[in-house]
């Protein structure tokens, strides 16, 4: 027990018309990464507020850091640091003047907080920017400040809330080495995403989150083996060669190959890789089909979601950029 | 439970000076707010005040300044609605709830910061004032009272702030509803004696709450256009100071407390 940073038992909640938390159960080992993944709306914002004392759940148990969330909020929260969508500080200030805020708040003296501040100034690379106001920082940088004032006491368990939403792929590198220099320091995290390679780049163990509850736990290799080993991936070098070409890989995999015609790529799952392959070689030449490519690879993280939930996390993950 | 009061007292004041700092980091944006009821004062007291007419007689901007005065701490309604708003759409809210700080502090802080403001910047209108010829003609003790009386109104405009603020959640919707709220404070004995407007416009503006410190002030500052309603609500208007205010914080204090929890369900 004691080695488990976050223990939740049948967490539940319902706002007026929606079930939010439908006995969700979560069980993360100290020092690890746990991505909860799942579509908007699947109850992963909600359960981080849950666990961070920011929400009263209607029922279930949950312990964070050792300390039970609904009656030792004090307790559990000198121990956790958040980091939601929002870069929660204060445009006004400088991100020194944030962090001391912070520090102060964290009851650290004024001193040590003008020490601390310092510190995390220099270990996210924000000295130089130190006495500037935050409104005038760049989107990466403001990302680094949010994430150093969750990290004014070492916490034992962060909760990172869908932190790289809406950056570009440099700000997603740059919150992706940090997170794994405090994991390698022994934090624990709680990373929410709908971005699918980012609990794969992060994450020891996943739980995919639909309608409020866990459908499936597991490693990231594990949920990929439950899709059913390789997948075989064709390009054809013409697209009017697309439907011919998935007919001949269909008979040579024996599964039902999903087909994108726009990048004229069909792809197929390969219970034995290596013998499938060279079917499928087979196969296209018989029917006098070019490949411009074969590939056989392990199964994304799309694939699972979609295989667990019946759906795409994708397009879910495509609307919300347009509605942002 | 001492230390636990030592350390709101702490979380308190950490909170406010996160607000006094913009002082020093961005003086012109404060300026900016200072000098509204300055240009209140220039714009009334001689662009329109040239055409008004003070019942009783007298000179205007003699009448005016109580009533800019009471308006300046009505606008905190504003100020106080939109920082709460902010801090809850950017999630800064959200983190100091995820602090081990005080909770109560999140709101003790921003009302002491407030309160600081806005008697700084009535200081600064009152001394615009005494450059443009008005002046308390009644003794220090009773402008003295005065000024409590206003920032008695500015109190309860505080927990009408942070009860809006907390409703409506973003800075954009508290703008909106910050052109609703606008009229009403415009709608009272501050610019215009009730007598001189439509019946029914009277009535309301004398009822106005922001009327009844208006008055007060004028009273206690010995200032023209006291006392010249004859109406029950127009003659009695140091204690409608007192009793206006203390009724508003009354619902919207634990309205806002309320409120408040409410962001954990």
């Amino acid at each position: 027990m004691d080695e488990l940073a976050i223990v939740a038992d049948g967490l539940r909640k319902r706002y007026r018309d929606t079930v939010a938390l439908d006995g969700l159960d979560l069980a993360v080992p100290e020092g690890t990464v746990c991505g909860l993944l799942g579509p908007n709306g699947a109850g992963k914002t909600t359960a981080v507020r849950v666990l961070a004392t920011l929400l009263r759940m209607d029922s279930g148990r949950a312990r964070v850091a050792g300390c039970d969330v609904v009656s030792e909020p004090r307790a559990v929260r000198a121990r956790i640091g958040l980091t939601s969508q929002h870069d929660a500080v204060d445009d006004v200030l400088t991100g020194r003047q944030n962090l001391e805020m912070f520090g102060r708040l964290h009851h650290l003296s004024p001193r040590a907080a003008r020490q601390r501040a310092d510190e995390l100034l220099e270990r996210f690379g924000l000295t130089e920017a130190a006495l500037r106001p935050a409104k005038k920082y760049s989107g990466g940088m403001r990302r680094r400040l949010d994430l150093a004032a969750s990290f004014i006491r070492a916490p034992r368990v962060l909760f990172l809330d869908e932190p790289t939403t809406g950056q570009d792929p440099r700000n997603r590198n740059e919150v992706w080495d940090v997170v794994r220099t405090l994991v390698s320091e022994g934090t624990t995290v709680l990373l929410t995403t709908h971005y699918l390679d980012e609990a794969d780049q992060l994450a020891d163990s996943i739980s995919v989150i639909d309608r409020g509850r866990v459908i499936a736990a597991g490693t990231p290799a594990e949920l990929k083996a439950r899709v059913g080993g390789s997948q075989i991936d064709v390009v054809v070098a013409a697209e009017s060669d697309v439907s011919v070409a998935a007919t001949a890989i269909e008979l040579a995999c024996g599964g039902s190959p999903s087909v994108d015609a726009l990048a004229r790529r069909i792809t197929a799952p390969a219970a034995e890789p290596v013998a499938a392959l060279s079917a499928v070689l087979r196969g296209l030449e018989d029917v006098g089909v070019t490949a411009e490519d074969v590939a056989l690879r392990r199964p994304t993280l799309d694939e699972v979601f979609l295989q667990l939930t019946g759906r795409p996390a994708a397009e879910k993950t495509a609307s919300e950029e347009v509605a942002a | 439970m001492i230390a636990r009061l030592q350390w709101s007292v702490y979380d308190t004041w950490t909170i406010t000076r996160r607000d006094l700092l913009t002082w020093i980091i961005s003086p012109v944006r404060v300026i900016g707010e200072l000098a509204f009821p300055i240009m209140f004062v220039l714009l009334f007291g001689y662009v329109f005040g040239s055409g008004m007419v003070v019942p009783g007689g007298g000179d205007y901007r003699d009448f005016l300044m109580p009533g800019i005065f009471a308006m300046t701490m009505a606008f905190g309604i504003g100020n106080t609605m939109t920082v709460v708003a902010t801090d809850i759409e950017r999630g800064v809210m959200d983190r100091f709830r995820s602090l081990p700080m005080a909770p109560s502090a999140i709101v003790t802080g921003r009302c002491t910061a407030d309160m600081i403001n806005s008697f700084a910047g009535l200081l600064i209108t009152i001394g615009c004032g005494l450059v443009v010829g008005w002046s308390w003609h009644d003794g220090l003790g009773n402008a003295l009272l005065a000024v409590a009386l206003l920032l008695l109104l500015r109190f309860a405009c505080l927990w009408v702030g942070i009860y809006l603020g907390l409703i409506v959640g973003s800075p954009e919707a508290a703008g909106s509803v910050w052109g609703l709220l606008f009229p009403v404070t415009m709608v009272t004995s501050a610019f215009v004696a009730p007598e001189l407007m439509p019946n029914w416009l009277g009535f309301l503006a004398e009822w106005n709450p922001l009327s009844s410190t208006v008055g007060a002030a004028r009273e206690l500052f010995g200032n023209v256009g006291a006392n010249t309603a004859d109406s029950w609500i127009g003659s009695h208007a140091v204690l409608m100071a007192v009793v206006w205010p203390v009724v508003i914080s009354a619902i919207f204090l634990p309205l806002s407390v309320r409120r408040y929890q409410r962001l954990s369900r």
